[in-house]
């Protein structure tokens, strides 16, 4: 077993791509990312990680960077926050459509504006259909462990694809947790060297990102949306092998409390472990109440959540971003989607919340709750969702 | 992508979409974008080469008697070899169906 330390959370999720031994690092900082690349430029420096570390002048060179050195067959790490991931946008979706196993930390953060450097999840949501595999940590352990997995998913060689970890800016980025590290022994069994299908080189060339004229282009799209939705199989097995290998087991969803709930509360990140004390108070006061923490958002998990949904009257939906001017945030329009042809369908009533960082706490989920118990005697219409503790509404 | 690629299947492509064959480039047809095609006038010209060099496909090439011709697989018919020939021996003239 690895020694469990406490450390912010930043710098252990650096500590672990120093142990995915990555060769390059191309970052330029940006809050709340700033202490994961800090981190890594002193771990480079310092001698402790031998890898390029570039400090690129902006984020569309950062992912440009990434692209190039994954391409050459580097293991290539990048990191970023809210308009950082809004300027590298154009790279980010030719990643994956060069299947190029670059692995991102994305510390959430809003979208400005209005400006915000706080943390919500409207910057992963602006690149939800970006083609890469998506993933929500809910603690500083599971953006560890995850890194690692990263690594492991994107570079197995029936992948082939980027993969983001989402981790809320400063909720987990700047707190201290106690973090179990891997053995090197344990890194060396769970993740291999990367050995990519295709990389430029002087002896073999090969064109990537090339032109497809229209005779081609939906093929190509084809072949890179059908490795996504199949990687659920290679990612439910690298989370098992996971497990059997530090302990940790993990799924595409966690359930808590669910089996018997009438009214799930649906999370995705680090709001998972707020929800699951408000569930405790409201089992405490004799309601059927349980939780499902969203963890694998891309590829989705559709059969994960009927199963889990199957026998809930409500669904309490926590979205927090916006689709503006459409049915309410993402993670419910994709519930609503999922749940369209079940002979049984809950009740989903979407609450908006946490933008930019405000606080919700465990009576705001409770209150949550009680709201959403009055709406769906109402039967709410698929667009209905409100704006939690929004003045005026 | 070469002409020859047109009808693969999705789960014919190579991972990313890479071309794994150098050079393959040489393939495609693009005569196929052309509206108007240029014209010698072999008495005009004076086989100075000037549109060989100026032809941004390198669609041009010499032929036996020293005259310079368009390869009508690539020539995207843009005019630049008219514009550029010195004594105007070049004529752009409307493809026909």
């Amino acid at each position: 077993m690895g020694k469990r330390i406490g450390l912010e959370v930043s710098l252990s999720a650096a500590e672990a791509v120093k142990m995915a031994n990555v060769d390059c690092i191309a970052a330029y900082p940006i809050t709340p990312q700033t202490h994961i690349v800090e981190h890594l430029s002193k771990l480079v420096n310092d001698g402790e990680l031998d890898a390029e570390f570039i400090p690129v002048e902006s984020e569309h060179s950062a992912m440009s960077v990434s692209a190039g050195a994954s391409a050459v067959g580097a293991r290539a790490f990048t990191c970023t926050s809210s308009q950082g991931l809004a300027l590298m946008n154009e790279i980010v979706h030719i990643v994956a459509s060069m299947r190029l196993p670059v692995v991102m930390i994305l510390a959430n953060r809003s979208m400005s504006g209005p400006i915000s450097i706080w943390n919500d999840h409207t910057d992963v949501m602006s690149i939800r259909d970006c083609g890469w595999i998506q993933v929500f940590a809910n603690s500083g352990q599971e953006v560890f462990d995850h890194v690692l997995f990263g690594y492991r998913v994107a570079e197995s060689r029936d992948v082939m694809l980027p993969l983001i970890i989402n981790i809320d800016g400063f909720i987990l980025t700047h707190v201290i947790e106690p973090i179990e590290f891997w053995e090197k022994e344990q890194v060396e069994q769970y993740l291999p060297d990367f050995k990519p299908i295709h990389r430029l080189h002087p002896d073999k060339p090969v064109t990537m990102g090339a032109v497809g004229l229209p005779s081609i282009f939906s093929e190509a799209k084809v072949a890179q949306d059908e490795p996504l939705i199949q990687s659920k199989s290679t990612i439910i097995s690298a989370w098992k092998e996971l497990g059997d290998i530090v302990g940790r087991y993990y799924s595409p969803i966690e359930t808590y409390r669910s089996d018997d709930a009438e009214t799930l509360f649906i999370t995705q990140g680090s709001y998972g472990e707020t929800v699951s004390l408000a569930v405790d108070e409201l089992r405490d006061d004799g309601i059927s109440v349980g939780l499902i923490m969203d963890r694998l958002w891309r590829p989705f998990p559709f059969d994960e959540f009927r199963k889990a949904t199957g026998r809930a009257k409500n669904l309490i939906v926590i979205d927090r971003a916006i689709s503006y001017g459409g049915q309410g945030g993402p993670l419910a329009i994709d519930l609503r989607s999922v749940l369209y042809k079940e002979k049984n369908q809950p009740d989903i009533v979407n609450f908006i919340c946490g933008l930019a960082g405000r606080d919700v706490n465990i009576q705001d989920f409770k209150n949550m709750y009680h709201k959403a118990m009055h709406k769906v005697k109402e039967h709410p219409r698929e667009e209905d969702f409100e704006y939690y503790g929004v003045r005026g509404k | 992508m070469g002409k020859t690629k047109t009808d693969l299947t999705w789960q014919e492509l190579e991972v990313g979409a890479a071309i794994i064959t150098p050079g393959n480039a040489v393939e495609y047809k693009s005569g196929d974008w052309r509206s108007i095609r240029p014209v010698v006038d072999k008495n005009k010209c004076i086989k100075c080469g000037t549109c060989y060099i100026f032809c941004p496909d390198a669609a041009i090439y010499e032929t036996a008697e020293g005259f310079f011709e368009a390869d009508l697989y690539y020539c995207k018919g843009c005019g630049i070899c008219a514009q550029e020939c010195p004594t105007q021996a070049i004529e752009m003239v409307e493809e026909e169906e």
